[in-house]
């Protein structure tokens, strides 16, 4: 190149600084395609690993029994569903996650004290799941329960966490 | 016109040297490089040494014995694949087929187990040797980052092992220790269903773990192991030196074949010989086939997360699982990049005032950990000082706040005490917190019995 040209070609540059040459252009183009191959390859490969939900199983909707088969102040586990059905005293229902909330132990309920103590770290949770004893940072988790002909049905496809147990969480018949 | 073929005369030989070029033995000091130059095993060597490196109390051959360990593992677990079957109804089924049915079943999983297990210790014992005779400065700070991913590797590796056996010990670690992860945040519930493959340890999990097991981590463990090994003979090996001795000028140097090659082969017999031994006499627990409605009283994670579950017992989870692992995590990984104000490469502890400094850190952990941790037992109870606090605050950070206060100022005042270098200092505050991981690794271990109360290790064993 002689002197000449290559000041008018930088005097180009100066003058078109938008202009991007071909070759710019197609490192980009072909870097930006690999990038899009790469994240698409990921994406194929995390969706193709996403958990698949089972039917019928853990994760349906369970039917526990008819109402009168659960007096007041009773806790009955269903280990499948892997849930506690509690009647409360005043006759509310409350479908418990028997899973600790600290670091997922099953939880076992204590009928000799009427807790619920957690083995792996000593959790204690009361009959509406509160807790008593940490280091559990929240109460039971719980499933919505559906009372339909006399039958009490719980969703254990919805976990609902909670950050303080309360009265509005029972169901009544 | 007939074209001269230069090769040996007859078939036979022809076929040898194209399989081995150079001549065996090799005559002389020229040959023993040339044949470690292209040995494609040999060739992870460099063609000489220098003599003092050699030296077994240096670095008492961890790094080999690492390789050794991981070689033993895949021999076994590729001979324990053809045996056994990742599904919850087969599983555990199969543990009990290697101790009556299958011909050396139970040694092959005891060698696969112990070596496990025994890597784990090895990799961690080789991370402190590397620290305390500061094998991590330039230009190895690379390698040292290298090296901390392949100890969270065998971490990896170790875990997802834990559940293949599919026996209580198996199912409720695991559940333990996944359950860790959803305390991240944001990502974290995500996380654990992705790895569980569901809500909770089934038989996805199995199934995803034996692939992580058997194939993405081990490949790649050897993988990156390949890339660090490399780097080591590419920044070439620290020279030892005594305690106040200058750097040498001139290092003596010798070849690989047979100098360093010949003391590998010897250590590793030794070292097989001695698991071998142990694995004939000890065999790896099992405990009863796993159930899911049942979980057993203390549920411990694996023993080399006893220190984290300690620390769960003592912080609101997420910083007990989360925050305390990534910030030591984080400064294990910055440590090399420190600016250096002494020159202890090569030196055991850095200097005499090194090694007293190094020695209060250790007795200051040994001392100070179990009383805290009594103390948060027995004494304190953070949440019920600030009751209208969330724990996440009174148990979260504000203790922790307050441990890193108590971390700031032993390192201020050992700096002024002891008029020492920052290098010295760092050294002392990393043993104290080594000691302290320890400590807690071995309260939670054999001082934790049923509710996972504190108790004597006697009445953890009853």
């Amino acid at each position: 190149m002689t002197e000449q040209k290559r000041t008018e070609s930088v005097t180009k540059a100066v003058e078109q600084p938008e202009r991007v040459s071909r070759r710019d252009f197609l490192k980009l183009a072909w870097g930006a395609a690999g990038t899009l191959a790469l994240l698409e390859a990921g994406g194929v490969a995390l969706t193709f690993l996403s958990p698949r939900v089972a039917e019928g199983e853990f994760g349906s909707v369970f039917t526990a029994g008819a109402v009168e088969d659960f007096p007041p102040g009773s806790v009955t586990a269903f280990n499948n569903g892997r849930f506690y059905l509690v009647r409360m005293e005043d006759g509310g229902f409350l479908a418990l996650y028997r899973k600790c909330t600290h670091l997922g132990c099953a939880v076992p309920w204590d009928q000799a004290v009427g807790q619920f103590v957690c083995p792996c770290h000593g959790s204690v949770f009361e009959t509406d799941g509160q807790v008593l004893n940490p280091p559990a940072p929240r109460p039971l988790d719980r499933f919505p329960v559906l009372i339909e002909d006399g039958q009490v049905k719980v969703d254990t496809g919805t976990v609902i966490e909670r950050d303080h147990a309360s009265p509005d969480d029972l169901v009544y018949a | 016109m007939t074209t001269q073929d230069p090769r040996p005369e007859s078939l036979p030989q022809r076929v040898l040297e194209s399989l081995q070029r150079d001549e065996l033995p090799p005559r002389d000091d020229r040959g023993r490089m040339r044949l470690v130059m292209n040995n494609l095993i040999l060739h992870l060597h460099p063609s000489k040494v220098s003599k003092r490196a050699l030296k077994f109390t240096y670095t008492w051959g961890l790094g080999g014995l690492a390789l050794l360990l991981l070689a033993m593992l895949v021999a076994t677990g590729v001979m324990l694949m053809f045996v056994y079957t990742p599904t919850p109804e087969q599983a555990y089924n199969d543990m009990l087929a290697l101790r009556t049915d299958v011909y050396f079943g139970q040694l092959i999983r005891n060698l696969h187990h112990w070596s496990g297990n025994l890597l784990l210790v090895v990799v961690f014992l080789h991370l402190l040797r590397v620290f305390y005779t500061s094998g991590f400065r330039t230009p190895r700070e690379f390698n040292w980052v290298l090296g901390i991913s392949l100890l969270l590797l065998v971490v990896a590796a170790n875990f997802t092992g834990y559940l293949l056996p599919w026996d209580q010990l198996a199912y409720w670690a695991v559940t333990v220790g996944s359950s860790l992860l959803s305390y991240i945040p944001f990502v974290g519930e995500g996380l654990s269903r992705l790895i569980l493959g569901g809500p909770e340890v089934g038989a996805a999990t199995l199934t995803n773990f034996y692939g992580l097991h058997v194939a993405i981590i081990p490949l790649t463990l050897m993988g990156i192991a390949s890339f660090h090994i490399w780097r080591v003979r590419k920044d070439t090996l620290t020279i030892p030196r005594d305690v106040d001795e200058e750097r040498p000028a001139r290092v003596e140097k010798v070849t690989t074949l047979p100098h360093l090659v010949a003391r590998e082969f010897v250590f590793a017999l030794v070292m097989i010989a001695l698991i071998l031994l142990w694995a004939s006499w000890v065999d790896a627990p099992l405990e009863a086939a796993a159930n899911p409605d049942h979980s057993p009283n203390p549920a411990k994670a694996a023993w080399y997360f006893m220190g984290l579950q300690e620390l769960l017992l003592h912080f609101h989870p997420v910083f007990g699982a989360i925050v305390v692992p990534a910030l030591a995590l984080v400064g294990l990984g910055v440590l090399p990049y420190l600016r250096f104000d002494m020159d202890g490469e090569g030196i055991w502890f850095r200097s005499r005032k090194g090694r007293q400094m190094a020695l209060v850190g250790a007795i200051t952990g040994l001392i100070a950990t179990p009383i805290l941790v009594l103390l948060d037992e027995y004494v304190i109870d953070w949440p019920s000082l600030m009751p209208r606090l969330p724990t996440i605050i009174s148990n979260g950070w504000i203790p922790l706040a307050a441990l890193l206060l108590l971390l700031i100022g032993y390192y201020a005042a050992a700096k002024r005490v002891f008029k020492a270098t920052a290098c010295e200092t760092r050294q002392s505050l990393f043993t104290l917190l080594v000691v302290a991981f320890v400590v807690l690794t071995v309260i939670g271990i054999a001082f934790r019995g049923e509710g996972m109360a504190l108790m004597w290790p006697w009445e953890v064993l009853s």
